[in-house]
């Protein structure tokens, strides 16, 4: 042979080192420290800001203002806030309220990954409860409750019975679209290579749908959350101390203070679930490349 | 580095006699849509490859190459006509990849011999050493969004030879590639062949490449394609894509493709 073998290799080998670059030197702690210095700041400047306008609000409106009482400034709401989280009341009605959030979207995941599942394989069914699914994620899951309360009375069940009902369409929705969306080359590839029917699904269809059957599982999760909350306010459930007991009974003690210490909890927690998604979002698009390196570091 | 034991001679004793056909394409046609809309993309096109045969299907845009490797591979089925492989196990490569991008270039080749039901063991074994054969046994680990289009390319090859095909369908792999990864990539696309006498039929637009890797290289027409011309290329011992006797065949080639082109142009 006119070339050897072993020059080729080398040729390929260097080749590869070419293209892919140097790996990058960076100092590790010090980049993480700023990393995390980057991604904290804006936040506790936006907080900032908030408390200064209230407090601003307050001094201006109602300083020394003994009439109108129900007014607090941001010292007093969150004291009274510091003051609940030292009483076990606030931390059983986090706790209740959690258990029955996991509990309705764990069944909405089930519900609507199913029937998603279903829906994307089968035609007919998509012909025919396709775009009800669509409709159904538009409508207003407050407008259920009459019909649950009627159906499963003033209990767990109703509440639950509303968060799947919101929540599962968006899951359902997600699968279907990612299912829609897998490129026609990769189930080229797959067909060639033999998979078929489960196999097919399996292996290329649902890993190729996760990015956006991830993202409807995260709207998911803020639709289960709304009609979670609006179901702790209307539909009151003797001997139940939820989050939505706690703000409904400050609403009766005209107790503006405790009332947004119950909100900020109710956010706070909405916040910190929504992290959780977008970490996993996250890890799922570096995984595939899907992120851009600048952005990423 | 390990190496298969199978010698990396050109022109080595094929698993078959060299007489055996692989591939007996006969008056294949195939028309897409229907009524007035009807367009005829391969017209009755007759084509024999022999096994451990490298052929090159040339033409200019619309001559129906890529339907044509789809029959062979079975992904479509023609109008009218046979294709016969004689029931051997086919593979495809395109010009994209087409890597799963949620799967490591290991378990991209794992795939391909998971849908056969090889046995985990053996999947991983096999996925190494094809791994090694295309030299990325270092990158096993990387996603395939962390590769340069070259590796890409390689990786999607392994998962190709991981078929056990014997025979090898490739739509313009190389095409989307820089010259010099491609020529480096020619060079091995010649070893892994004579390795494993491949029977490849290999689509291009690229005239050089043709002339470079095939055994013969076929000359198809366009809309509809037919075959218009053979070039039998002798086996003298190893090319480059800049050999004398590479760049005469090529320029026949180009000669005999322009006049098919101002055919069209009338």
């Amino acid at each position: 042979m006119a070339f050897s073998t072993s020059a080729q290799d080398a040729a390929i080998t260097g080749l590869d080192s070419l293209e892919l670059g140097q790996p990058q030197v960076t100092n590790g702690s010090a980049r993480t420290a700023r990393k995390a210095w980057t991604a904290t700041w804006p936040k506790l400047l936006a907080i900032a800001i908030v408390l200064a306008a209230w407090q601003l609000f307050y001094a201006i409106n109602f300083h020394g203002d003994t009439a109108s009482g129900l007014v607090k400034g941001p010292a007093t709401t969150l004291g009274n806030l510091a003051s609940q989280l030292g009483h076990a009341q606030l931390w059983h009605a986090i706790e209740d309220t959690g258990r029955t959030a996991l509990a309705g979207y764990l069944l909405a995941l089930v519900i609507g990954t199913a029937i998603g599942a279903a829906v994307s394989r089968i035609p007919p069914l998509r012909a025919a409860v396709g775009s009800i699914i669509s409709g159904l994620q538009t409508m207003p899951s407050i407008a259920w409750f009459p019909f649950a309360i009627i159906l499963f009375g003033t209990s767990v069940s109703a509440i639950l019975f509303v968060m799947v009902l919101g929540a599962a369409p968006s899951i359902a929705n997600g699968l279907i679209t990612g299912v829609d969306y897998t490129p026609p080359l990769l189930l080229r590839a797959g067909r060639t290579m033999g998979l078929r029917g489960i196999a097919m699904y399996w292996y290329l269809i649902l890993p190729a749908s996760l990015p956006a059957y991830l993202a409807g599982l995260k709207q998911g999760w803020a639709f289960a959350w709304r009609s979670l909350l609006a179901g702790e306010l209307l539909v009151l459930i003797v001997g139940h101390v939820s989050l939505g007991v706690l703000l409904s009974t400050a609403q009766d003690n005209q107790d503006l203070s405790g009332a947004i210490s119950v909100m900020i909890v109710i956010l706070v927690f909405g916040i910190v679930v929504d992290m959780i998604f977008s970490k996993i979002d996250l890890a799922v698009r570096r995984r595939r490349g899907l992120l851009d390196p600048a952005a990423a570091t | 580095m390990q190496r298969r034991a199978a010698p990396a001679i050109p022109g080595a004793p094929p698993r078959r006699a060299p007489h055996d056909t692989a591939i007996k394409l006969t008056e294949v046609s195939k028309v897409y849509g229907k009524g007035a809309a009807a367009v005829l993309a391969v017209d009755r096109l007759s084509l024999t490859v022999a096994a451990g045969e490298f052929v090159c299907l040339i033409g200019a845009s619309g001559c129906g190459k890529s339907t044509l490797l789809s029959m062979v591979a079975g992904l479509d089925t023609p109008t009218s006509g046979q294709v016969d492989t004689g029931g051997q196990r086919v593979a495809i490569m395109f010009q994209e990849p087409a890597l799963f991008p949620w799967l490591t270039a290991r378990k991209n080749v794992e795939l391909a011999m998971r849908a056969r039901n090889v046995p985990k063991a053996e999947r991983a074994r096999r996925a190494g050493e094809l791994l090694d054969t295309v030299h990325l046994a270092e990158f096993a680990d990387k996603r395939p969004h962390e590769l340069s289009g070259g590796m890409r390319q390689r990786v999607a090859l392994a998962r190709a030879l991981a078929h056990e095909a014997d025979v090898l369908l490739m739509d313009e792999p190389f095409g989307a590639l820089d010259a010099m990864t491609r020529d480096l990539l020619h060079d091995e696309l010649d070893r892994i062949c004579a390795e494993r006498s491949l029977t490849v039929l290999f689509v291009t637009h690229n005239v050089r490449e043709a002339a470079r890797l095939g055994d013969r290289v076929v000359l198809l027409s366009s809309r509809p394609g037919r075959v218009i011309d053979e070039y039998q290329v002798p086996r003298t011992g190893p090319r480059r894509i800049d050999s004398v006797q590479v760049a005469e065949l090529a320029s026949k080639v180009t000669d005999r493709l322009r006049e098919e082109m101002r055919r069209h142009g009338v």
